[in-house]
Parts: C-alpha cells; sequence; structure tokens
C-alpha cells in the first residue's frame, strides 16, 4: 500500500527511536491532542517502545468524549419523541445518556442509522420526503466541511426536512484551556495533523508564544507519531517553543480554503461545553442564524428532563492529561466498554478505551 | 448461475413468495413440490416425510446455525451456500465430516421467486461441493416488515473422525496456531454492499466449505491437532481470545505473519475497522503440536485455497487468558475482545 506502508516501515521506526533514546536527556511530558494519534500510540505498541523519561499524556480530542451528555439526550429525544430518522457516525451511538444511549434507543424502535457522511442523510432526506432527518454532526474541524456542505447542498436542493445537530468543537481553545490549568505538566503538544489540513497553521503560532510551549502538527501513523515524538524532545532538549510541522505532506499553512469557504458559510463560533472538562468560551461551531431552518436545535422543541452523568468518571482529568486511564480507581473495575461510566471508554478513539483494549496487560507487567 | 440453467424456475401462477406458501396447504405444497423437492432431491428427503430416518455408526457430532445476512446476494455467495457452509464448518471444527443438514427457512411475503430459486440452487451446489445431503426441513412464511427477505437455519449432524481429538484441554505450551487463508474477506464484502456506504469493491466473500481440507489434514495429523475453530462473527481476535480463555493459556501472535489483501486492508483503512475483528467465514485456525507444525503448514498450502495459509503465533505460558500481538513496528499490545459489533470511527 504505497503511501502507507512507508510509514509503517519496521526499519524506519527502529531508527527514530535511536534517535529518540539518544536525544532524550530530561523528563518530559508530551500529549498527542487527537484520539486517532491515542489510538495508533496505543495499537502499535509505541507507547511500551518509548524510553521511559518521555511520557506520553494523552489529549480531549476524541470527538465523541467530549460531545456533552446533554446533546447526547437530545439526540435519544429527537429520535425516541420526535421520531425522526436520527442519522450518526457509528462511534457515537454506544455513548451513554442520562437515559439511554442511541444504540438502546435504537433498540426501543427509533429509527437510528450509522453513516459514513453527512450527504448520505441528505439522500435519505430526500427519499424520505414525509420524514424529518437529522445528522448528528459531531467532530472536531475535521468533519465540519462535510456537515457544512450538506447544509449547503439541502438549501439548494430546497430539501427542508433536513437538519443537523452541532457538536462541534475547536482544537486551539481546548489546548488554551488545557495549559491556562495550574496544575498542568504538559511540556510539549502533539497537534492534530488532520484539522491542521483543513483549519492550517495560523491559529497556533499565538499558543506556542503565549505559553512557551512546543507544537508539532503530526500525523497518524508509526513514524509520523515517532517523527513528531523526536521534533518535540529536540526542541525541549535545546529549551526552544517552536510551531513545527511534521506532517507537511498533507497539512499546508493556509489550509483548505475550500473546506475553509464552507465553514465559514454555515458556521460561526460559539462557546460550548465539553464532556468532563466544562464550557470552554469560544471553543465550538453552531449555525449561523441565515441557516437556522437547518439547525436541529432551532427546528425542534426540547421538552426533556435536565441531564445528569455518573459524578465518579474521572474522563475530564483524563482529557487534561492530569492522569492515565489507568490511574483512574473505575478503569476496568467499575468502568467497561459493556458498563463505562464515561464516553472515552467507549468510543474507539477514547483513551481509555485505547488501553483497555490494547493495553491493559502492559499496564499490569512489563513486557518488554 | 450455471445451477440456474441445470434446473430453470418452472412456471408458476405466482412471483413472489405470500402468506398462503407457509399455511401447510396447497400453495405450500405446490411451492414445496415444484421447487424445494426438486431441486434437494435425493432418496431420504423424496420421502416426504415429517422426519428423516437413517442409520449413523460411530461417534456423532451435531450443530446448529441460523443465517440472517443482509444483503442475502453478495460477492462470492449468497445466504444460501453461506447456511450449508457454515454448519458443514462448524462441524469440521469439532472434527466431524458432515453427513446431513436439517433446512428451515423463514421467507418474508414478497420475495421474489427468481430470488428464492437462486437461493435453492445454491444450496445444491454447496451440498454437492461438501457432500452433504439435505434430508428434512421446514418452510415458514411471515408477514413483510417482519423478516428480511429470507431467514435459513440448518442443523448439521457429522461422524466425527476416529482421529479426532479436538478440545481446550489438549491444548499446551508451546503449540503452534496456524491460519488457513487472508483475513476478513466475508465481513468487508458484506460491509461494502451495505446500503449507504457509498463505497464500492471488488472484494468477494470467501465463503466455501471447509470440510475436505480439514478431514484429510485429521488423517494425517490426528491426535497432534489439538483444537480448531472458524473465525466467523467476531473475526480472528474473538477467537483466540477464547481459545486462550478455554486453554487457561496465553497467546502470543505476529501482526506480520497475518495475511491481509491488499484491498481488504484498504478497505478495512477506509471504513476504520480493524481486520482482526471482521467475520470470514471460509477461514480455520489450526492449534497443532509443534512437532507437525512445518509438516501442517506445508500441507495446507497445497490446499487450493492455502497458498497463503501461516503459522501466526503460539501458545505460552505467559500472560495466561490474553493474547498479545507484536505489531508490523516490532511494539508489543494485547488483543481484546469487542462487547459488540466493530462500530466506524469518526475520523
Amino acid at each position: 500500500m504505497k503511501y502507507l506502508s512507508e510509514f509503517r516501515s519496521p526499519e524506519i521506526v527502529a531508527a527514530l527511536l535511536k534517535e529518540i533514546r539518544e536525544t532524550v536527556k530530561g523528563q518530559w511530558q508530551i500529549m498527542e491532542v487527537c484520539g486517532g494519534q491515542t489510538h495508533s500510540l496505543v495499537k502499535n505498541g509505541i507507547l511500551n517502545m518509548l524510553p521511559s523519561n518521555i511520557q506520553m499524556v494523552h489529549g480531549p480530542g476524541c470527538p465523541v468524549c467530549v460531545t456533552p451528555v446533554n446533546l447526547i439526550d437530545k439526540a435519544v429525544h429527537l429520535a425516541v419523541e420526535h421520531k425522526v430518522i436520527l442519522c450518526s457516525y457509528g462511534d457515537m451511538i454506544r455513548v451513554p445518556g442520562s437515559g439511554m444511549s442511541l444504540l438502546e434507543a435504537k433498540s426501543k424502535g427509533a429509527d437510528v442509522r450509522i453513516l459514513y457522511s453527512p450527504l448520505e442523510a441528505l439522500k435519505i432526506a430526500n427519499e424520505n420526503p414525509d420524514r424529518e432527518v437529522v445528522f448528528f454532526a459531531v467532530g472536531f474541524e475535521t468533519t465540519a466541511p462535510a456537515n457544512a456542505l450538506s447544509v449547503i447542498q439541502a438549501k439548494q436542493s430546497g430539501i427542508k426536512n433536513y437538519s443537523i445537530l452541532t457538536s462541534h468543537v475547536l482544537v486551539p481553545p481546548a489546548i488554551a484551556a488545557i495549559m491556562a490549568d495550574p496544575e498542568c505538566k504538559v511540556d510539549a503538544f502533539l497537534g492534530a495533523g488532520h484539522v491542521c489540513a483543513i483549519m492550517g497553521m495560523s491559529e497556533y503560532y499565538p499558543i506556542v508564544e503565549k505559553y512557551k510551549i512546543p507544537i508539532v502538527i503530526t500525523g497518524f501513523e508509526p513514524v509520523d507519531l515517532l517523527e513528531g515524538i523526536l521534533m518535540a524532545v529536540k526542541q525541549l532538549e535545546k529549551g526552544k517553543y517552536l510551531l513545527e510541522n511534521q506532517y507537511s505532506r498533507i497539512v499546508e499553512a493556509a489550509g483548505n480554503t475550500s473546506a475553509l469557504k464552507a465553514i465559514d458559510e454555515i458556521f460561526e463560533v460559539t462557546d460550548r461545553e465539553w464532556r468532563g472538562i466544562g464550557e470552554i468560551s469560544s471553543s465550538g461551531y453552531g449555525v449561523k442564524d441565515a441557516y437556522s431552518a437547518f439547525d436541529a436545535m432551532k427546528k425542534f422543541k426540547f421538552d426533556m428532563i435536565e441531564s445528569h452523568e455518573d459524578a465518579s468518571c474521572r474522563s475530564g482529568d483524563i482529557m487534561k492529561g492530569k492522569i492515565k486511564p489507568d490511574q483512574c480507581p473505575n478503569f476496568g473495575i467499575k468502568c467497561t466498554p459493556v458498563q463505562p461510566l464515561g464516553a472515552p471508554m467507549v468510543s474507539s478513539e477514547g483513551a481509555c478505551a485505547a488501553y483497555y483494549y490494547f493495553n491493559r496487560l502492559l499496564v499490569e507487567e512489563t513486557l518488554l | 448461475m450455471l445451477m440456474m440453467l441445470a434446473c430453470p424456475l418452472p412456471k408458476l401462477d405466482f412471483d413472489t413468495i405470500n402468506l398462503g406458501h407457509g399455511s401447510g396447504g396447497t400453495l405450500t405444497s405446490q411451492l414445496l413440490d415444484a421447487g424445494v423437492f426438486k431441486i434437494l432431491e435425493n432418496d431420504l428427503l423424496n420421502k416426504k416425510h415429517d422426519g428423516a430416518i437413517f442409520n449413523i455408526n460411530g461417534k456423532v457430532a451435531m450443530s446448529t446455525d441460523t443465517y440472517v445476512v443482509s444483503p442475502i446476494f453478495f460477492e462470492g455467495g449468497n445466504i444460501g451456500d453461506l447456511a450449508v457452509n457454515g454448519t458443514v464448518n462448524d462441524l469440521a471444527m469439532c472434527g466431524a465430516a458432515a453427513k446431513y443438514l436439517t433446512l428451515s427457512f423463514v421467507l418474508e411475503e414478497g420475495l421474489k421467486m427468481t430470488e428464492f430459486w437462486e437461493v435453492l440452487n445454491s444450496i445444491r451446489a454447496a451440498c454437492d461441493a461438501a457432500g452433504v445431503q439435505i434430508i428434512t426441513g421446514d418452510t415458514k412464511v411471515v408477514e413483510k416488515g417482519k423478516g428480511d427477505k429470507i431467514f435459513i437455519n440448518t442443523t448439521g449432524i457429522g461422524l466425527v473422525h476416529p482421529e479426532a481429538a479436538i478440545d481446550t484441554d489438549h491444548i499446551k505450551p508451546g503449540d503452534k496456531i496456524i491460519l488457513s487463508g487472508p483475513l476478513a474477506r466475508h465481513g468487508i464484502t458484506i460491509m461494502s454492499h451495505r446500503q449507504g456506504l457509498g463505497f464500492e469493491s471488488t472484494i468477494s466473500s470467501d465463503t466455501r466449505a471447509l470440510n475436505k481440507v480439514v478431514l484429510s489434514l485429521l488423517d494425517e495429523f490426528g491426535k497432534n491437532i489439538h483444537f480448531l475453530r472458524d473465525p466467523t462473527r467476531g473475526g480472528l481476535a474473538t477467537v483466540l481470545n477464547e481459545i486462550a480463555i478455554g486453554a487457561r493459556a496465553g497467546i502470543d501472535i505476529s501482526q506480520k505473519n497475518i495475511c491481509i489483501e491488499e484491498d481488504v486492508s484498504g478497505a478495512c483503512e477506509m471504513l476504520g475497522l480493524d481486520p482482526l475483528y471482521v467475520a470470514n467465514e471460509g477461514l480455520f485456525v489450526a492449534v497443532v503440536d509443534a512437532s507437525v507444525a512445518e509438516a501442517f503448514l506445508y500441507r495446507l498450502q497445497d490446499w487450493e485455497h492455502g497458498e497463503m495459509a501461516a503459522i501466526i503465533g503460539e501458545i505460552t505460558n505467559d500472560h495466561p487468558r490474553q493474547v498479545v500481538m507484536r505489531s508490523l513496528i516490532g511494539g508489543r499490545r494485547v488483543v481484546n475482545m469487542l462487547p459488540g459489533e466493530q462500530l466506524p470511527r469518526i475520523c
């Protein structure tokens, strides 16, 4: 598989690991922001290959994990009470709400469909003119262009029975919120490559300057991640703080202008609540007033009881890098993928699920 | 399609299944006489009795399974041959040569006769290929909307090979784990067919009967084959975990020895699925004594579908009840069971 296999090469990985070992002198905590990166680190066994003085801590970049429980309750409410066709990305449907998950709603007869793209939801709306179709538009900046495009196309095609339930969150405010926490111990960040492929790099310069912290925009394959870690370690050892781009084969400084145009047409920056973390100002997207006919929040009435979640879940501390999943007292005991307390144990990009599936034994005993 | 030519759809008064076809009355008889009995005929079935009466001598294995795959037609097969091969393979994994099958249909009102015909012909072809007979069965029809075109149950009975000793209790540290071919073809074929995926491919299901190759391996390696299992639902990862738990032993596997064809691997990347958890319908995992592992592999690679068979790992005293994989880049990680169906990721 050209363009993938070279980024999974055992020889290049070994060479990078050697260079990391030779470079690192201090004790460093590096946070990978994106859940896809966490997943790749754990799934490829990279966490156990790094020298022990480099600790990877896992950031809030799992869109499923940070979607507030109130929005999941709203999605369930739309599917159960308003009887809409509720379309969602796959790993959203098992996340627990206050009452039930979308999967449970589906088993009770709600019309919940798993899709890969909001454009498929638009097609369903077109084919079912007598039903309301809602797409649960979850994600970081990465999924925003496709969600925006679905609204633009719905308007152009005169499709009136389509809307999106938006839960878009943004990476730079989340990094700033983590850094602003006085207990933060993060020394450097690996930025989320796919997010920067859309947004470009400019948003990160002020963060680097303000918090004097290295940020390396990094991809998702083993070679990408190790290169990103090496670049961060080199900066840390020299006492530098720069914005660097490891993922230059995908990320351009200006981002993707046509994607940005679609986002700008539909969305505006708003305050957002992050599950486990709380409200962060100017940290998400909401649908602009001009498109409120396609905004499920405005289109439907949400007559429902107040949302609540299990107070013993430590997912907020995990996503801020304060503890690792296996340091949570509930991990694997009160909280498992079958009976999760919080979203990071359910989503395939969640740090808790990654540890549970791929790293549990390595937590108990060292194999290498 | 060849079988369609061999037994074309006769002229009937109906072109879709209706509730009357499951009533037990004239319509049921018409459907059975014109179709089921004619296509599947053999001496025992031809008696058209409520059950089949036969002699079978020796140690017997029995297995049952229900098939609800959607779509019912897919690249490389359909629900009919899947229902035959699946039960034949479950018996083969017990070390048994399938001999007779029962066949029960739950048909949804409105199913096209042409589709039913194609499924029946595939069932016959699969029976012939595996050397088994359908000897009794049942047909029910449910109202439209209460089924999904066609559900099939098959129950099979087969004679256990005299040298077979397939049991997790026989698994011991040092045993080698052999996978008979490339992973994840069936599951990816079905996924790529499902509506709304916007994804097309030429990947075809690996559905096939495994009884002949397994029985011939038992002829040669007998009790040195300690365990057999076909990694269907839940895929290879689930089967290996079941083996580790059943044998109370650890399993070490190496990712670089697990064969995944390039197109399947690409589809898994696109769909955000881990091929270790994707279903297969024509594969088996064998746990064999280390002393015969190379010879077993050599024989398996001689089989027409065994070219890509490989030793993928071994049983170990370390980390009991857990499966640990050495990744392509040399890291190690646990391969765990999933709580439910694998769900595609957001990005």
